[in-house]
């Protein structure tokens, strides 16, 4: 019989295919946020980044029935955004944290005045990669159905780390990130790497906000984001500013959404909430084992968050 | 420095002010964009000779194939008599914004009549309503408690759960596997109540059948509604159902897995058309055009004509059955009807005993009937035998 149940098989491959299905977002904002952060901002409004993102992708799937061009505009949405946050945080004495909050709000409010006709109609999908048609288990052929999207954001990962310690662009933001005199010494414009270090970002968290409307969960709610890119942004702090470890953080948060339906669906019913929370408690254990009131975080560039 | 120095604001805090002022206007106007809908052309004058205003509000967009969109059906349906207007507002959240969205219908656009829909909007109503005594505001869920609560102030909700059980009866003969899925939001009495009604439906024609309960923890959270209803679907589970506020996401992960599903709160048809097969469906437009009628001939809660707290379920019309899907076989569709005729003689009780619970413990004994009315019922907190979950 094909639809044979798994049984406990089933939790791990629960996990390993929630870990597939739903880390991108987290992983898309995670690199944005982790390149605007190298550069000596924080953008914590990428949470409406990622809201306006996929409000704008699923209307232009919608309206122009090619999803890739709905992936397009959520990040051009991205930039639109980023620009308006990068202007402000760049002025002197702003402070970042209060616009990046402000931006949360003005985005989301701009997606949800926009996606209000949009919630009803059923946009086309991204198409899925199957890897899994060596197997004859069903439910290995859809924990293998693999978003191209989710592959190009694994791609940029190493790309973002080799970029960062090995080429002169990485380089400068890392010098405008950790010490902007000396950058300015070396006559860089400050201005305009953060600008385009936030932009980037921005596009990048919006791009990932076209994963959740067109492929996974798939669909454009209000709701959709549930606070991931909020989520993604700490994750920088948890991944200490590697873009290779928020890869992996991302996919350790992307799993851990998936626990908490896995271990129900195979009778372990008790205890849920507890279970549904897990991602939040992991991050405090790892934060407090790996923090030290004697130094500042490791990794953590010079200037952040001060309003150099 | 000169005379005027008394006066000088300086330019950025003009400026801050301006901009927070614009910021403010502009974001109160996105939460509660108002929409005054459909104006009846009602030329011929009625019995008072003016239009009866009625204003709807509800927690979430109107058209989010779930609870919000069934409240708005009921408001087209009772838009249609020629004698009434209607006006709603969409995504108000449980604070005090909803008071505000009240008084704004009735100061502004003159409503005499209130539906406010959401189940959080109940405390903010009885604030409301000892102000406006001539209002009558009327409750989706009912918690209404005669000589505590103002006069003025109605509830009403449907016994959704009978249209669950005839879904239970429907997913049972379609299931191949004999294992049922409902995803829900969170162990209260409403939600355990369709669960268990589903599931006896299902045990009702097999006996051996069991449904799978996940509790995702919250009322919309699409993430972990998409993750349970894949694990589902891993497990061999082929009919799914659910309680969360909009099932768009349950159905169409169910449709891409290819495996059934039953609908909830509004029909979800089109986004499942393969594998759809029925829903548990609310009827405002019954409820809501029996208030319009009442309130017209001159009843008012007030004086007594209508009663504080109205219930219904299939045979009052409050609950309706979605139309059977192409994969619901003539047999099921035979047995939900019968059981559907018997619900309306009232001649079928859901809760009757002997009725055990998950645990093996009997709940409701030999001989005892809770009929649909009873309180009793209202403080379920236990999962029927043949749920595998954890209320």
């Amino acid at each position: 019989m094909a639809t044979e149940a798994l049984g406990w098989w089933g939790v791990p491959l629960g996990i390993a295919a929630g870990t597939l299905r739903g880390s991108a977002p987290f992983l898309f904002v995670s690199l944005g946020e982790c390149l605007t952060e190298k550069s000596g901002k924080i953008n914590l409004g990428l949470e409406g980044t990622l809201l306006m993102g996929a409000m704008s992708a699923y209307a232009i799937s919608y309206v122009t029935q090619s999803p890739w061009l709905g992936v397009l505009v959520a990040g051009l949405a991205g930039i639109v955004l980023g620009s308006i946050h990068a202007f402000l945080s760049l002025q002197p004495k702003v402070n970042d944290i209060a616009v990046g909050i402000a931006m949360i709000i003005f985005g989301s409010g701009v997606a949800f005045f926009f996606g209000k006709p949009f919630i009803q109609p059923v946009a086309p999908q991204l198409p899925a990669l199957e890897f899994g048609a060596w197997s004859s288990q069903p439910q290995v052929q859809s924990a293998l159905e693999i978003c191209p999207l989710f592959l190009i954001g694994v791609a940029i990962a190493p790309l973002m780390q080799w970029f960062f310690q090995s080429t002169r662009w990485g380089l400068l933001i890392r010098a405008v990130g950790d010490s902007p005199d000396a950058a300015r010494a070396m006559g860089i414009s400050i201005f305009k790497i953060r600008l385009l270090c936030i932009i980037t970002g921005s596009f990048l968290a919006g791009v990932g906000g076209s994963y959740l409307s067109l492929f996974y969960p798939g669909t454009w709610t209000e709701r959709i984001s549930g606070g991931q890119g909020l989520m993604a942004v700490a994750l920088v702090i948890f991944a200490r500013w590697q873009p290779m470890q928020c890869l992996y953080a991302s996919l350790l948060f992307g799993g851990a959404q998936a626990i908490g339906p896995a271990l129900q669906s195979v009778g372990v019913t008790s205890y849920y909430y507890l279970f549904n929370a897990s991602p939040y408690i992991l991050t405090l254990a790892i934060m407090i084992v790996t923090c030290s009131p004697k130094r500042t975080l490791r990794g953590a560039p010079g200037t952040l968050g001060s309003s150099h | 420095m000169n005379p005027g120095r008394s006066l000088y604001l300086p330019r950025r805090r003009v400026m801050r002010g301006v901009l927070a002022t614009a910021a403010f206007g502009v974001t109160s106007r996105l939460w509660t964009g108002c929409t005054p809908t459909s104006e009846s052309q009602a030329s011929s004058s009625t019995a008072s000779g003016k239009l009866l205003q009625i204003g709807f509000i509800y927690v979430g967009p109107k058209d989010d194939y779930g609870y919000n969109q069934a409240h708005h059906e009921g408001e087209v349906g009772v838009a249609k008599l020629s004698w009434v207007k209607t006006e709603e507002q969409a995504s108000v959240p449980e604070t005090t914004d909803v008071e505000e969205a009240m008084r704004n219908m009735i100061e502004q656009d003159g409503a005499k009549v209130l539906f406010p829909t959401s189940f959080g909007y109940f405390e903010h109503i009885l604030t409301i309503a000892p102000k406006y005594p001539d209002v009558q505001f009327f409750h989706c869920g009912g918690l209404y408690q005669e000589g505590k609560h103002p006069k003025n102030v109605g509830s009403y909700f449907g016994y959704i759960d009978e249209a669950q059980y005839l879904a239970g009866i429907v997913a049972g003969h379609t299931s191949k596997t004999g294992k049922l899925g409902f995803v829900a939001a969170k162990p209260i009495p409403q939600v355990i109540r369709n669960i268990n009604s589903f599931t006896l439906g299902a045990r009702s024609v097999k006996p051996e059948i069991t449904t799978q309960v996940i509790f995702t923890g919250d009322w919309s959270l699409p993430v972990k509604e998409a993750e349970a209803a894949n694990s589902m679907a891993d497990q061999g589970i082929d009919v799914i159902t659910c309680h969360v506020d909009s099932p768009k996401i349950v159905m169409e992960t169910a449709e891409k897995r290819g495996i059934f599903c039953s609908g909830y709160h509004a029909d979800q048809a089109k986004l499942a058309p393969k594998g759809y097969l029925t829903g548990a469906e609310w009827d405002w437009t019954t409820v809501y055009t029996n208030y319009a009628e009442m309130i017209h001939s001159g009843k008012t809660l007030m004086n007594g004509g209508i009663p504080h707290i109205v219930r219904g379920g299939l045979k009052a019309g409050y609950v309706k059955l979605s139309p059977y899907g192409p994969a619901v076989s003539a047999t099921a569709k035979k047995d939900a009807d019968i059981a559907k005729a018997k619900f309306k003689d009232n001649s079928l009780v859901i809760y009757q005993g002997e009725i055990k619970d998950n645990t093996g413990k009997v709940v409701i004994p030999v001989g005892k009937a809770y009929k649909q009315q009873d309180r009793t019922l209202e403080q379920m907190n236990w999962l029927v035998a043949g749920v595998v979950g954890n209320a």
